[in-house]
């Protein structure tokens, strides 16, 4: 579904990623981890073309969607949930989500906007207030409602559970599996390695801008290396 | 006497706000300050003067003609003037912008000299009308009138339209609303248009009220707009109009208790004293450095 091959970007003289190649199959979660800085946002930013790559190429759906603007890309159906959520803190949770629906013009904006809220129920009681008044985990299921209101056919997560309770993470990871088995394919982007392999059904390992392992997600999740770099053994 | 300062200062203040609206839409969404904005509002007057004299439109037709001429200005500005340098430094902006201000004062003193030039004889007939002991002019209704109607129209715009949201949206969290599918190009260039068009107004509006117009008017008027943008908090659209009305109704009371040879100076007196307080302005957030 999605391509990615010899990808490369640099943020001036610092090289972000350095030829970074994987790939993402109709109805997959793949997970992507990586410690800090390893640049698993810069992947996410470049895929949306919100950071330019300078080097590679990004194929979706058998179309080159490399050099097109971010807003061409929501259009095909890539959505992103950002780092940090990054929801529109004074506008309110529903014109957050009008936003996520930016590029419809069809009219199941609305039934789609009742299934948001039937998905998020604290999203609905506080639908008139701005978007900064919400509790962290509000506004990650926010963000979340936001991009899905694209209808998505790739939606890539930036560390969902960033900042999370433990009980409000196993939330978060169970709806996603949730979207991810109502048909939307998942880019998911975490540092939380043993959650993200738990959902996932293929991971990349990143470090320091480049894919160092990759595979099974239950077999990365047994791999002395990861268990030992990024599960905390 | 005091509510016929204040009716002056009203009148004065309004345009003062719809200049000041373009600096800081403009400033929300892309931090730069558009040093042209002054000059946008001259070439909007000068366009209401050549309709009236020549096609003797009513005053409405021409505020709407200099609008619309200006709005296309605007865009067509952004597009080659501040596009290109959107990542560069706000510095080498700032700069574009001061010589597309340059340029388009010059252009105007080339093509109608340097005199002012007033409206036709008549062209509106203005009337008093006594309230109580002010004497108020109808041109002082019309000039309240025709921004409150432009303000009510922009708020309209901003709250409940869809481009109108996406402007919030992009002046919050520019690459975010790239990730909404937002075109944020275009949402610069609606930016620029709106901000453009209610400059023209203002343009028109001063024209008729001092009956003057002329290739320098928008530096002053630009500048004391811009120190209402920045008074009110820039990048805050209640806080321009806010800081215009405010500017315009002090500018009016400094005059009448005497200082009139400050005039000038008021209007950057409480801007200084303002920001020594509160350095986001009025109605202003502190800016959050953005990524
Ligand atoms: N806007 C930026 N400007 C300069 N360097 C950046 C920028 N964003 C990220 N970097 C650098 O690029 C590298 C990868 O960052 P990032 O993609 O954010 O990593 P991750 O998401 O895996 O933590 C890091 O070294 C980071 O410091
Ligand atoms: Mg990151």
């Amino acid at each position: 579904m999605l391509k990615v091959e010899n990808v490369s970007v640099n943020y001036g003289a610092i090289k972000a990623l350095q030829n970074v190649s994987f790939q993402i199959n109709q109805g997959e979660i793949v997970a992507l981890i990586g410690a800090n800085g390893a640049g698993k946002t810069t992947i996410l930013n470049t895929i949306s073309n919100i950071v330019p790559s300078v080097a590679g190429k990004i194929t979706y759906l058998d179309k080159d969607i490399t050099k097109l603007p971010p807003h061409e890309i929501v259009k095909l159906g890539i959505s992103q949930v950002p780092e940090g959520r990054r929801v529109f803190a004074k506008m309110s949770v529903l014109e957050n989500l009008e936003m996520g629906a930016y590029t419809r013009s069809d009219n199941e904006v609305g039934s789609d906007m009742e299934k948001i809220f039937q998905r998020f129920p604290r999203l609905n009681e506080r639908k008139k207030q701005p978007a900064k008044t919400l509790s962290g985990g509000e506004q990650q299921m926010l963000a979340m409602g936001r991009a899905l209101m694209s209808r998505p056919k790739l939606l890539l997560l930036d560390e969902p559970s960033m900042g999370l309770a433990p009980m409000l993470v196993e939330q978060i990871f169970q709806i996603i599996q949730e979207i991810n088995a109502s048909g939307t394919t998942i880019l998911l982007v975490e540092q939380n390695a043993n959650m993200a392999l738990s959902i996932a059904h293929r991971a990349y390992v990143l470090e320091t801008g480049e894919v160092v392992l990759q595979g099974d997600a239950k077999e990365l999740a047994s791999n002395p290396e990861v268990r030992k770099a990024y599960l905390g053994e | 006497m005091f509510l016929q300062q204040l009716v002056n200062g009203v009148a004065l203040g309004s345009v003062y706000a719809l200049i000041a609206l373009g600096y800081t839409m403009v400033y929300g969404i892309i931090t730069l300050i558009n040093f042209a904005h002054g000059e946008i509002f001259m070439v909007g007057a000068f366009i209401g003067l050549l309709l009236v004299s020549f096609f003797k439109v009513n005053v409405f037709v021409a505020i709407l003609g200099a609008m619309i001429f200006c709005m296309i200005m605007g865009v067509i500005i952004e597009l080659i003037a501040y596009r290109a340098l959107r990542k560069s430094s706000r510095l080498s902006a700032l700069i574009s912008a001061i010589g597309v201000s340059i340029f388009l004062s010059s252009l105007a003193l080339m093509v109608f000299g340097a005199d002012a030039k007033g409206f036709p004889d008549g062209a509106f007939p203005v009337q008093q009308i006594k309230v109580g002991s002010a004497d108020i002019s109808t041109l002082q209704l019309l000039i309240i009138g025709v921004a409150a109607v432009l303000m009510m129209g922009l708020e309209f715009i901003v709250q409940k339209t869809k481009i109108g949201k996406a402007m919030r949206a992009t002046s919050e969290d520019y690459n975010t609303s790239a990730l909404m599918g937002i075109n944020v190009n275009r949402v610069i260039s609606f930016t620029f248009a709106l901000g453009s068009a209610l400059a023209a107004a203002g343009g028109v509006l001063v024209g008729v009220l001092f009956n003057a117009v002329s290739f320098n008017m928008g530096l002053m008027a630009g500048l004391k707009a811009f120190a209402a943008a920045v008074l009110g908090g820039i990048g805050s659209i209640p806080g321009a109009m806010l800081g215009g009305l405010l500017l315009g109704v002090s500018e009016v009371f400094g005059v009448a208790i005497g200082y009139s040879s400050y005039r000038d100076a008021i209007a950057f007196t409480i801007l200084v004293l303002v920001l020594l307080v509160k350095p986001t302005g009025l109605l202003g957030q502190k800016i959050t450095k953005k990524v």
